[in-house]
């Protein structure tokens, strides 16, 4: 047989039938929900008089509106009405087909990507699916995880299969070792600064090189999460010993010798030697430095001792398109961005808000206060599991001795669903993954960094290169 | 969904990269339940002077007469041109369901964002992938005084113009999708018993898979 690639075992592995029009039905194992894309779906299934195909396959949890105070009250607590019926909607939609649901009063809710690794529900080899784009975070497990929209959302509970068309293969070799101060979050900016918001469109990228290889689980989902940031809708690593490691013992992981069976199995999901790919970047980073954006696209991006560029070259839409960037985010050409001063800073999200990230912010932070102009510096653990994790090793009492809030699980700022929100003007240095235009609150001027650059802009008040600090 | 065959209408000229799903509809209406409804909030953010919501009127708030939603002839456009990238982003289908609540049918734009380009084959949203040059072209007649009109024919797979005359490709499933006006999932129902066999077969070798 031919060399494959990851992306083309998992391809083939789930193929279920190839359709007369080009496109292929793939099964799906592991089905995520949310609160925010599965109502219409539900409410598509009823009116079509449909059942879930299976009902193992599905979880869901709330998070993207949830309040991150207050949570004692439960749903009661969503201030919000129209909120808070979203959440009632949930509940009682998976009340009525079935699905298992972890409500927002359980321990284990969080951020349905934070939530699906913890409890082992994300399995190596698995297809993944979820009405979120940064599904691909699950790919830092060796399987192949996209976001759908609703309408597909549908499709997977009625069928179990999904409608969808092959990708292109491309590798992104991060070589070296990071330096200090440096991190997956870095990584994965930088490449996006490179390739562009557009430059992964139809590829499934596999991420690859010394760098990924020493990398833990939680760095290998950052980077793979913001995939979708690169215009890939899937992002994937090989499975090795440190992601056997993580998934050992997991709850819903297999057990005994079921488990030795399956890590037989999973030995395979990587690419072969000689496989061959449409597309490879080849990424350095020991020289890399912290990376900070500057405009309203992921892809606008310099490392922490840069500036914003002068132009945009000589096309007329760019130059356009530069000015209104500018004008919205309160810069100028050519402008230094160490020393920009921030309002809010923002820990949290999908992408950093795991207990590693926690970990290196509370040893930054550590006996040190954040700065007086600093107007609220959120830190929003991933899930309920991390919050109970951080205040076990006591994070939590640095975190708010530094000054810092310390909030329940949810997505919070790095959306503004809830009433965590930028006001206009603010300017927000946040580890989440979109600086988009109004995406942290109409108005709102977003940085994007990693938890280290977001702790060290906390303390000074302005955007810091951390290893100066 | 209602089948679509061919769609005539005026040009709105949106000439801008990578305009982001969180753009096309924020985050506030997120919260709605239905498929309907999200016309008002098209482009919200733009749209309108003051910030919106869901339970603040549209007729309370007052439109940004600089934004093209708000210009005639624009108002009434119907195809959205757009530059390359368009609909990146977020997953979310609420971006589909306003632009097709709101009245455009069609998007032509040299690239889009690959999560919102599937879901518009399941709303009857036609986005067409036209080259650059095309798009520079179709802008520069935009630019000029008056209005422009053009017909988008997904059964010939041609955009007329006047004089001119583009062709484009859809993948044939997605092209059948609209012109039938049938959603997927029928069908994939359809192939039963092919998803049962395969469960079989996957079952005996990954059988922690079906715990
Ligand atoms: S944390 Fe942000 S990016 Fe992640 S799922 Fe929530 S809203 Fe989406």
């Amino acid at each position: 047989m031919a060399s494959q690639t990851l992306y083309d075992k998992l391809w083939n592995r789930h193929l279920v039938a190839e359709l007369p029009d080009g496109s292929a039905l793939l099964y799906v194992d592991r089905h995520l929900l949310h609160e925010v894309t599965s109502p219409q779906a539900f409410s598509g299934l009823r009116a079509a008089g449909r059942k879930p195909w299976r009902i193992g396959p599905n979880v869901a949890v709330p998070d993207h509106a949830v309040p991150t105070r207050r949570r004692e009250l439960g749903v009661a607590g969503i201030a919000d009405r129209v909120a808070r019926v979203q959440v009632e909607t949930l509940t009682r939609n998976c009340h009525e087909f079935g699905i298992p649901l972890i409500e927002l009063e359980d321990a284990r809710q969080g951020i349905v990507h934070v939530v699906g690794p913890e409890q082992g529900l994300t399995l190596p080899g698995m297809t993944i699916v979820c009405g979120d784009s940064h599904t691909a975070t699950h790919g830092a497990f060796a399987t192949l995880a996209m976001g759908i929209g609703t309408s597909e959302v549908e499709h997977v509970l009625a069928s179990q299969t999904l409608r969808t068309q092959r990708q292109k293969n491309m590798r992104v070799v991060f070589d070296g070792a990071m330096g200090f101060g440096v991190t997956p979050k870095d990584l994965i900016l930088a490449l996006i600064g490179r390739i562009g918001t557009a430059g992964g469109t139809g590829y499934a990228i596999e991420y690859a090189g010394e760098a990924i290889r020493t990398m833990s689980m939680e760095g290998r989902m950052t980077i793979c999460n913001m995939s979708i940031e690169a215009g890939a809708r899937a992002g994937m690593i090989a499975y090795d010993a440190i992601t056997e490691a993580y998934v050992r013992g997991r709850p819903h992981a297999p057990e005994g010798t079921e488990y030795a069976n399956a890590c037989r199995y999973w030995q395979s999901l990587r690419s072969d030697e000689d496989a061959v790919f449409d597309r490879e970047e080849y990424f350095p980073v020991s020289a890399l430095v912290p990376q900070v954006t500057w405009g309203t696209s992921p892809e606008m991006v310099v490392g922490i001792d840069g500036c914003v560029p002068d132009s945009a070259g000589p096309d007329a839409a760019a130059q356009n398109s530069m000015k209104r960037t500018l004008d919205y985010m309160g810069l100028e050409p050519g402008q230094a961005l160490k020393g920009l001063p921030i309002d809010k800073v923002f820990i949290g999200s999908c992408t950093n808000a795991r207990i590693e990230d926690l970990r290196a912010v509370a040893n930054l932070v550590k006996g040190r206060k954040i700065s007086r102009s600093v107007a609220q510096a959120l830190i929003v653990p991933g899930s309920g599991q991390i919050r109970l994790q951080a205040e076990r090793e006591g994070l939590d009492t640095i975190f708010q001795k530094a000054g810092f809030e310390w909030r329940a699980a949810g997505c919070s700022m790095c959306l503004g669903m809830n009433d965590d929100r930028l006001q206009p003007g603010e300017r927000c240095a946040s580890t989440s993954n979109r600086n988009f235009e109004g995406r942290q609150g109409k108005g709102g001027q977003t940085h994007l960094m990693s938890p280290l650059m977001a702790a060290a802009a906390a303390l000074t008040g302005k955007l810091t290169d951390v290893r100066e600090l | 969904m209602e089948p679509f065959t061919a769609h005539a209408g005026l040009v709105i000229p949106f000439n801008r990269a990578n305009v982001d799903t969180d753009a096309i509809l924020p985050k506030q209406y997120l919260k709605m339940l239905g498929k309907t409804g999200y016309g008002d909030f098209l482009f919200d953010d733009e749209r309108y002077l003051d910030p919106g919501d869901v339970d603040i009127p549209v007729g309370d708030r007052r439109p940004d007469p600089d934004f093209i939603l708000n210009q005639p002839p624009f108002d009434r456009g119907t195809v959205l041109l757009a530059g390359a990238n368009f609909g990146c982003g977020s997953s979310r289908e609420h971006a589909v369901w306003a632009l097709h609540d709101y009245g455009v049918r069609v998007v032509l734009a040299p690239s889009f964002g690959d999560i919102f380009f599937n879901n518009c084959f399941n709303n009857g949203l036609l986005p067409v992938i036209l080259a650059q040059s095309v798009i520079d072209r179709l802008f520069e007649l935009a630019s000029q005084p008056g209005e422009v009109s053009l017909t988008v024919d997904l059964e010939r797979c041609e955009i007329v113009q006047g004089e001119n005359v583009w062709s484009f490709v859809v993948e044939p499933g997605r092209r059948d999708n609209l012109l039938s006006g049938l959603d997927d999932i029928g069908r994939t129902m359809a192939l039963g018993e092919t998803i049962l066999e395969y469960e079989a077969q996957r079952r005996s070798v990954e059988p922690w898979m079906f715990r």
